[in-house]
């Protein structure tokens, strides 16, 4: 209420001046974040719901599909990636303590160990252009021996399977992406000294969204890389 | 001098006056309840108009108001849906019985097969009084077979069959529409509907020169193809025996039962290890792409033809070349 | 900023249009209101380039033979309406000019939450509405609105990966719009101004918002699909391939259902400030009219596949789907009936926003129950896909929508420019949009019941006399709307000086200077009072009553 400009530009010079005060400008934010983060749900949602109807009615393709998958590469990336988690929520920590060195050093890590995820990721991709796994017409698909005798592969029907992961793993990937700008211009910031115990907000955001993006990434390993895995 | 100016569409076929008298009770309704509303805006509008020595008198509201005006709507909403409904699963239910009658829509183009085995394109004859199913799929894109005078419509989707039924009730000739936008020459992809009085139907199917019907054409393929070394009329096949197995359930190998309909049928035939019956092994070719549509259309209806006739199962002697007799059938 | 250098001699006092000059301070700028004129200057030239195919249209189906154009560009043509119209129009029409300009002024706070976003969300109409009209301007596109696979991913040859690009990034613009609002109405808040104490306009533009939030997220995915389909070759939606192309209309009408909504419940939230104010009456059952807002919105997610219920789904999936139809239109009812229970023994003044809501409430009323024809399954499989259904939408769109944004134009336009327009003009334009409009689209339920097709190039010609009645009406209502157009531009320079409060209207957003300065208000103000306190409030003098 008694937001006279001159009080609130005494109080910090990262507030708006829109805002009353830098609690509201906080919340704002980060309510902001969230709404924007349940809007990366449902556009996530429309894929995984495409692929959970083919995954019920293709079963064994999806199977065979899967297993043309390197589990290992797979697995490494999801490894990187929480890791990538834990650096992101320490930097937070190292922000709203003030602490520019460490801050510097989390988020640079963070960037790291993204790259190091997309660069894994595009080994993934590269192998599957040679095995010609890629959707399209030069598509080629020699299936193993099924894990059930009784089932017979449709080659087209395959190319679904490969089409949605292409489809979700580039999505996520263009999400990593995105992510790894951002933390490259926090880093920035970060080595300038803008963030403090009393204005950590963008870090804390976009550590939002990478979770985020993370989880993402913990849905799709064991919805791509991991059916029909036993024995 | 309405020959160009009609209000009502043409009535021909049993379902349409259940929808006629559906969309009379809606038009009523809706007509009584916009004179209303209309009424009492421009009454109040009238009477409370705003002129000096009179001032609104402040109403907060009524929540009993608010709840009559929810319910009773709610109340003949309901009447409306239940009345829509039993229209609809009539719409969707073909009496059993039905003459049969495939169709594949391409662009811009209806074909139709009887199943005596006359073929028509963007014309389809048929009598008065009698049912008839038709069998839908596209070759392209989704199309829509819509024909006004007998208030149906069915969209018509590549890679699978969708049916829909009518009852032709007055001879004439009728639109035959495509409903779903399908490409440069949609608003060409149109046809019409002769109906006829059963004797000049007979006439008509005498008139025009057939290769046979479709069922037959469907035998032809089923030898031409070798389906009928597998698929044998006894239980030593190492397909399924198809005979008389149309519209009853199957067991699969996963324990799963499906009812064999036609979208089954072209399943297995476009893709056979899909659903695999209880007892074979997934052996069988896919024919997908190798087979069109029309062949397609055929096979089905032969195999649907053998529950009339079961005797003359698959893989009919009388019609086997001597020099393709099926091998010894291997013990499963 | 120092004023004494730009002293306009007519308005001395600072507000948000004198305060800057010159094309930086506009496109640059993070004021809510500025950013408002932008939306308002980009939408209405979409309207007119929507407006233009919808004419060629028309003409083109004065005669049954297809002889204006070529079948291929009346694809394109009513392809181009639907997008234009439904995606750089409607969709922003209201929340993104009226919503924009209001939101913060009714809830008594200095700019939108995230100010810089906010001009972000216009940049990225802009690239979009760029890459739309290169789109047009290159080609075309032919899928229809609608984007049906195979169709868009296998057949068309046109420029479907652009226009699907366009429409992404429009929906980008929106989401962020809609975020903007949401984080506003909950942050943002002056003091006093609490849920229920808020105008029926925010609750619409709240319940809008959560659509944006959460639908187009789902049609930016599908596009997504779509255009890597086209480009790579994917099969998401290829039959040959196993896929499925009524995953597609699923996915597609998720949104575009429930966009339907995006056009219609802001428009609704000006009747509810517009009917109150000319009726100088608190409205009927606030609450229930915020809820039915809300109920819309949410309802409005459930009820999607009633548009498929000929594509090939099971009977039963049908069933639920057409039942749950019949329940949203009980809350669109309750507004219906509320309205019309402010009216009673209200003091009338038969102004041109209060025409224009009558005509609202009218056409809205009439699309509403010709919808109830469209989720009756068994007269649904007759008349869907025809000119029944495209009458159904236009009552909603056009005469709900566009009249309610025009209604809601006049109500404001004199906080907006701080100038009244003509009245007398207002009025007539106002039955001239009545009167064009149900010329245009009434014969169109008689069309669609005789089952004319819709997208139909040519037609035979015992459909051709309710036709030309469209034709002749579209041209009266072509009128209708560049008479507002007209005498808006002229009242920016010509019209008279508009009082803070003109109408003598509840709201904070009138107890601010018009045009109002740019951080909104003098100092945050406190709210003590209930909305639509119109006990309370005077009449002005100025009030034009005329009769």
């Amino acid at each position: 209420m008694s937001d006279s400009p001159a009080i609130v530009e005494s109080h910090n010079p990262e507030q708006q001046h829109h805002f009353a005060d830098m609690e509201q400008q906080r919340q704002a934010s980060s309510l902001g974040m969230w709404l924007f983060l349940a809007t990366e749900v449902m556009f996530f949602g429309g894929m995984f719901c495409a692929y959970l109807i083919y995954r019920y009615w293709y079963y064994p393709e999806f199977a065979a599909g899967s297993k043309t998958l390197d589990i290992r590469l797979g697995a490494i990336n999801t490894a990187v990636l929480i890791c990538s988690s834990l650096t992101v929520a320490l930097s937070v920590r190292a922000a709203q303590f003030g602490k520019r060195k460490l801050l510097v050093t989390l988020l640079v890590a963070t960037i790291l160990l993204g790259l190091v995820f997309l660069g894994i990721k595009g080994v993934e991709w590269a192998s599957k252009f040679e095995e010609h796994h890629v959707p399209g017409y030069s598509f080629h698909f020699e299936p193993q021996a099924p894990s059930h005798p009784n089932t017979k592969i449709d080659p087209q029907r395959i190319q679904i399977f490969f089409s949605l992961y292409f489809a979700m793993t580039g999505i996520h990937a263009l999400h990593m992406v995105i992510g790894v700008g951002l933390f490259a211009v926090l880093t920035f910031y970060a080595w300038k000294g803008r963030y403090n115990s009393a204005y950590y907000t963008p870090i804390e955001n976009a550590g939002l969204y990478w979770h985020f993006v993370d989880i993402i990434w913990i849905y799709l390993f064991p919805l791509l890389y991991l059916i029909d895995r036993k024995k | 001098m309405f020959d160009n100016f009609p209000l009502w569409p043409a009535r021909a076929s049993t379902t349409a006056g259940n929808v006629d008298a559906l969309y009379i009770f809606l038009v009523v309704l809706s007509t009584f309840m916009s004179v209303a509303i209309f009424v009492m805006i421009l009454a109040f509008a009238a009477k409370y108009r705003r002129r000096p020595g009179h001032a609104a008198e402040q109403i907060e509201g009524s929540t009993i108001l608010e709840i009559t005006w929810s319910v009773i709507p709610f109340g003949v909403f309901v009447v409306i849906f239940v009345w829509g409904a039993v229209i609809f699963f009539q719409e969707r239910t073909p009496p059993r019985g039905a003459t049969e009658i495939y169709v594949v829509a391409k662009q811009w183009m209806w074909k139709l097969e009887h199943e005596e085995g006359h073929r028509e394109i963007n014309e389809l004859h048929v009598p008065v009084g009698r049912d008839v199913k038709m069998i839908l799929t596209s070759q392209d894109v989704i199309h829509s077979f819509y024909v006004p005078a007998f208030r149906i419509k069915q969209d018509v989707v590549p890679g699978r069959y969708t049916t829909a039924w009518f009852r032709p009730t007055r001879p004439g000739t009728y639109h035959l529409f495509c409903a779903e936008y399908c490409g440069t020459q949609h608003s060409g992809m149109i046809g019409q509907v002769v109906v006829l009085e059963p004797s000049q139907y007979e006439a008509w199917l005498s008139g025009g020169g057939t290769t046979g019907s479709l069922a037959s054409t469907g035998q032809a393929l089923f030898q031409q193809l070798g389906c009928s070394t597998c698929h044998r009329s006894d239980t030593q096949g190492r397909g399924p025996n198809l005979a008389g197995t149309f519209g009853k359930p199957v067991l699969l190998d996963d324990g799963q039962t499906v009812i064999e309909d036609e979208n089954y049928i072209r399943e297995s035939i476009l893709n056979p290890s899909a659903k695999i019956v209880s007892g074979f092994k997934p052996i069988m070719p896919p024919f997908q792409g190798i087979v069109s549509e029309e062949q397609l259309n055929a096979l089905v209806a032969y195999i649907k033809s053998l529950n009339q006739n079961p005797s003359g199962a698959a893989g009919s002697p009388t019609l086997l070349p001597a020099g393709t007799q099926p091998q010894a059938p291997k013990v499963q | 900023m120092n004023m004494a250098t730009v002293v306009n001699p007519v308005t001395e006092r600072e507000n948000y249009l004198n305060q800057e000059y010159g094309v930086r301070s506009w496109l640059l700028t993070t004021d809510h209101k500025r950013i408002a004129l932008l939306y308002l200057a980009s939408i209405t030239f979409f309207f007119f380039v929507g407006g233009l195919f919808a004419l060629l249209i028309r003409l083109e189906l004065l005669t049954p033979a297809g002889d204006l154009v070529q079948a291929d560009t009346y694809n394109k043509l009513f392809t181009m309406h639907g997008q234009i119209m439904v995606f750089f129009f409607l969709v922003p029409s209201i929340p993104a000019v009226l919503g924009n300009f209001l939101v913060p002024l009714m809830i008594g706070a200095r700019d939108l939450a995230f100010p810089r976003i906010n001009l972000l969300s216009w940049y990225l109409y802009i690239i979009a509405g760029i890459l739309m009209m290169h789109a047009v301007l290159t080609g075309g596109v032919d899928t229809g609105w609608t984007f049906y696979t195979p169709f868009s991913t296998a057949f068309s040859n046109t420029k479907v990966i652009e226009a699907g690009l366009a429409i992404f990034v429009v929906g980008f613009s929106s989401i962020l719009t809609g975020l903007n609002f949401v984080v506003t109405i909950h942050r943002m808040r002056a003091p006093g101004m609490t849920w229920w104490r808020l105008p029926l306009f925010i609750w619409s533009m709240y319940a809008t918002s959560i659509i944006f939030l959460l639908g187009t997220p789902v049609l930016a995915i599908t596009l997504t699909l779509v255009i890597f389909e086209r480009a790579f070759h994917l099969g998401i939606f290829d039959p040959t391939r196993g896929g499925d192309p009524l995953l597609f209309q699923h996915l597609f009408w998720f949104y575009s259902h429930p966009a339907v909504y995006i056009m219609i419940l802001p428009s609704m939230g000006i009747i509810s400030e517009i009917v109150p104010c000319f009726s100088r009456k608190r409205i009927f059952g606030y609450s229930f009219v915020a809820m039915a807002s809300i109920g819309i919105a949410v309802l409005g997610f459930l009820v999607w596949a009633h548009h498929m219920f000929v594509a090939g789904m099971s009977i039963y999936a049908a069933l639920i789907f057409s039942f749950l139809s019949y329940l949203v239109a009980v809350p669109s009812a309750i507004k219906v009936f509320n309205w019309t229970a402010t009216l009673y023994k209200g003091s009338i003044t038969f102004s041109t926003p209060l025409l224009y809501a009558f005509g609202f409430i009218g056409l809205f009323t009439m699309g509403g129950l010709t919808g109830l024809f469209l989720a009756a399954l068994g007269v649904d499989v007759h008349v869907t896909d025809t000119y029944f259904v495209i009458a159904h939408f236009h009552y909603i769109m056009v005469g709900g929508a566009v009249m309610g944004y025009l209604g809601g134009m006049h109500f404001w336009w004199p906080k907006i420019s701080g100038r009244m327009y003509p009245e007398s003009l207002g009025r007539l334009a106002a039955l001239i949009v009545f009167i064009g409009f149900n010329l245009t689209f009434f014969p169109q339920f008689i069309l669609g019941y005789l089952g004319m097709p819709r997208r139909y190039w040519q037609y035979p010609p015992e459909f051709q006399v309710l036709n030309v009645l469209s034709t002749a009406g579209s041209t009266i209502l072509a009128v209708g709307y560049l008479l507002p157009m007209a005498y808006f531009l002229w009242s920016m320079r010509y019209g008279k000086h508009a009082e803070p409060n003109p109408w003598g209207a509840a709201g904070l957003e009138w107890m601010t200077p018009s045009p109002p300065p740019t951080f909104n208000f003098e100092e945050t103000p406190l709210v003590t009072w209930e909305a639509y306190d119109y006990g309370n409030i005077d009449l002005p003098k100025e009030v034009p009553v005329e009769r």
